[in-house]
């Protein structure tokens, strides 16, 4: 156990918490905007593929990891305006569309890899930045301020999100519609656009979590995320639909795994002990969320179509 | 309006189903599982795609689960099956990849048997408890199951396998020698078959060399997930590994850590190489052709299974590549090839 309160351990420990919730947390985000507005989108994970794949391409192709980011929003709002059309205009069974749209993502990526890339190759990832003072502060400006840019900008969309849902008209019409969609019909807002606007920018995050994954890590391959996105939406409910409470969740999951990983690596944690210890993240999170989250009532209308005059 | 998402359904399911049959170049056949996911049976129409020819030709199928170009495990069954197409006429091969859903396999599995191929290769540990339910149903039909070592005593199942501590071992002996920390970090998935011997080999070979030396075992719990992978690395490096290894395809994530920091990588089951070209200092590399010929061979003369293969260095199933790119020390070169003489006249045990 001494060994794991060497500096260099805990740093890392600390270090690799954050990058394993980044992408959930940018994904928990955008589902959060979705499921505000009553739209639950069970197809993350295969818009996280498919944008995973694309920023991947993107930087194999140019050598600009930007140009990789763009590819992966590019096809977030592209699958995020497909599943609205889904599920605001077709009225789908959110419980099963958001499927379709997963397998999608999951076929469709592997196949482009395989016709496109073939064999895995290495890509350029985003570049370290080293925040300037605060980077060198011991110990903590090596766990919080020497990382890749994407993770400083994922920290950056929480403010941002909790000030456009609770700060700003639209903030407000996400919110009215996803609690009574009927009431918000009837003062004039516009059920449809507003859902549009939530589950495309929930696409749009979901594109960038599955880029932002593939790039940091300069590598592709058949079902990247391992089901990320399936996690993204569980932190949603363990966030209770607030997005300081996501990123809580987010945080506590990469941080058991990290700690996992890292006691498994010292043999802190036994060999035989392994395979039940790599359970122990999605056991601890499921557990906090059935504590904690059962306290907040979600979003009335989620999951419920809204056909005007019904 | 209730007929909408149903009509939607449809679509998806034809646009999925389109994606899944993909026929891949020079007569092979590839279906991969992810695509064929929804519909329900796997879709692997191995349309005939070669010139006809006088005599019949040789069907294989394997069924693999991970991407036949994975640079690992799948890719080394598929190296040999097209090792052994250029050794040997009028062979065709069809592929189902990608199906690390168990069920996704047995289906595939039941489609070849049922379309009368002549060798269906069941290219996973797992699928062994499906296997064992289809072949009594398929009595014409060989089935070749690995990494395993068991035909549940049926006549028309093969069993291969990779003595892959012995590569392992020659590995570790090289890694210990190369470590200056004295310290060496493996990344394995879940403590079964393969990869646990190749673990166990590699870990037996450095105590080997530099007794006392620190080798930190990480079994990450997953064969797929690459980023748990490559956090697993950046835990190794922080407890002071200065040499790493890991098996399964999702050390492709590791080995982007490795290059990032000047680590030293071993690989197994294929030439990772090209992966991380600075760091890689040798691969352990599978050659399936070796068992295969003798399968094939078996089942010209009647034989449909029954038989146990192993692959090994000694057999040449087992082959150490050096990644050129890499400045190997002429005297860890000459460890390299001193134990693998060692284990091939059995001098030396890797003791898995």
């Amino acid at each position: 156990m001494s060994k794991f309160f060497a500096e260099a351990v805990l740093i890392a420990t600390v270090a690799s918490g954050i990058r394993l919730a980044v992408p959930l947390l940018v994904a928990s985000l955008g589902e959060t905007f979705g499921q505000r507005s009553g739209v639950l989108n069970l197809g993350v994970d295969g818009i996280m593929l498919l944008g995973a794949f694309s920023g991947y391409y993107a930087v194999l192709q140019s050598g600009n990891v930007w140009l990789g980011l763009l590819a992966g929003i590019g096809v977030g709002i592209a699958l995020g305006l497909a599943s609205a059309v889904i599920s605001v205009s077709l009225l789908a069974e959110q419980g099963i569309s958001g499927i379709g749209v997963y397998l999608f993502g999951l076929g469709m990526s592997d196949l482009l890899f395989q016709r496109l890339v073939g064999t895995p190759r290495p890509i350029k990832s985003f570049p370290k930045l080293d925040i300037p003072g605060l980077s060198d502060i011991p110990w903590v400006g090596r766990m919080l301020f020497r990382h890749s840019v994407i993770v400083y900008l994922a920290f950056v969309a929480i403010p941002f999100s909790m000030w456009v849902i609770n700060r700003t008209t639209f903030g407000m019409k996400i919110r009215a519609v996803g609690e009574n969609p009927e009431a918000a019909d009837s003062v004039g807002v516009s059920v449809a656009g507003v859902r549009y606007a939530t589950v495309t920018i929930g696409g749009t995050l979901a594109g960038v979590a599955g880029a932002a994954l593939a790039i940091d890590l300069g590598i592709f391959q058949q079902n990247l995320t391992n089901a990320a996105g399936f996690i993204a939406i569980a932190l949603v409910y363990f966030g209770a639909w607030r997005p300081l409470g996501v990123m809580a969740g987010a945080l506590l999951y990469g941080f058991v795994n990290s700690l996992v990983l890292q006691f498994k690596t010292l043999g802190i944690i036994p060999r035989s002990w392994s395979d039940i210890a790599a359970m122990s993240p999605a056991v601890i999170t499921i557990l906090a969320l059935v504590l904690v989250a059962r306290r907040f009532r979600q979003p009335a209308a989620l999951t419920k179509p809204f056909l005007r005059g019904e | 309006m209730s007929q909408i998402p149903s009509r939607l359904a449809l679509v998806v399911a034809l646009v999925l189903a389109a994606a899944a049959c993909s026929n891949g170049d020079d007569g092979t056949t590839t279906t991969t599982a992810a695509a064929a996911a929804t519909t329900t049976t796997t879709a692997a129409v191995a349309e005939t795609t070669t010139t006809t020819t006088a005599a019949e030709p040789f069907r294989i199928a394997i069924v693999a689960p991970s991407a036949s170009n994975d640079l690992a495990f799948s890719q080394s069954i598929v190296e040999g099956v097209n090792a052994i197409k250029e050794e040997r006429p009028n062979i065709e091969v069809a592929i189902t990849d990608g199906t690390f859903v168990v069920e996704d396999a047995a289906a595939a599995i039941r489609d070849y048997a049922s379309q009368g191929y002549d060798l269906v290769i069941a290219h996973g540990s797992q699928y062994g408890g499906s296997l064992q339910e289809i072949a009594p149903d398929f009595p014409d039909v060989s089935f070749a199951w690995g990494t395993a070592a068991d035909t549940f005593g049926l006549p028309n199942v093969f069993s291969y396998e990779a003595a892959s501590d012995e590569g392992g071992y020659v590995l570790g002996v090289m890694g210990a020698a190369l470590s200056e920390s004295g310290i060496i970090g493996i990344i394995g998935p879940i403590e079964v078959g393969d990869a646990k011997l190749y673990v166990d080999g590699y870990k037996a070979g450095a105590e080997a060399q530099s007794p006392g030396i620190t080798v930190n075992v990480n079994y990450t719990g997953s064969f797929s997930d690459v980023a748990l992978a490559s956090e697993a690395a950046q835990a190794q490096a922080a407890a002071g590994a200065d040499v790493m290894t890991g098996t399964a395809q999702m050390v492709v994530g590791a080995i982007g850590v490795a290059q990032e920091q000047g680590i030293a990588w071993f690989g197994t089951q294929a030439n990772q190489a090209s992966l991380a070209p600075e760091v890689v200092v040798a691969s352990q590399v599978y050659h399936w052709e070796v068992v295969l010929r003798d399968i094939l061979d078996q089942i010209a003369a009647g034989t449909a299974g029954g038989e146990l293969y192993e692959i090994n260095l000694a057999n040449g199933g087992e082959v150490i590549e050096f990644n050129d790119g890499y400045e190997l020390p002429d005297d860890v070169r000459q460890l390299a090839d001193d134990t693998i003489a060692g284990i091939i006249d059995g001098s030396i045990k890797t003791g898995a």
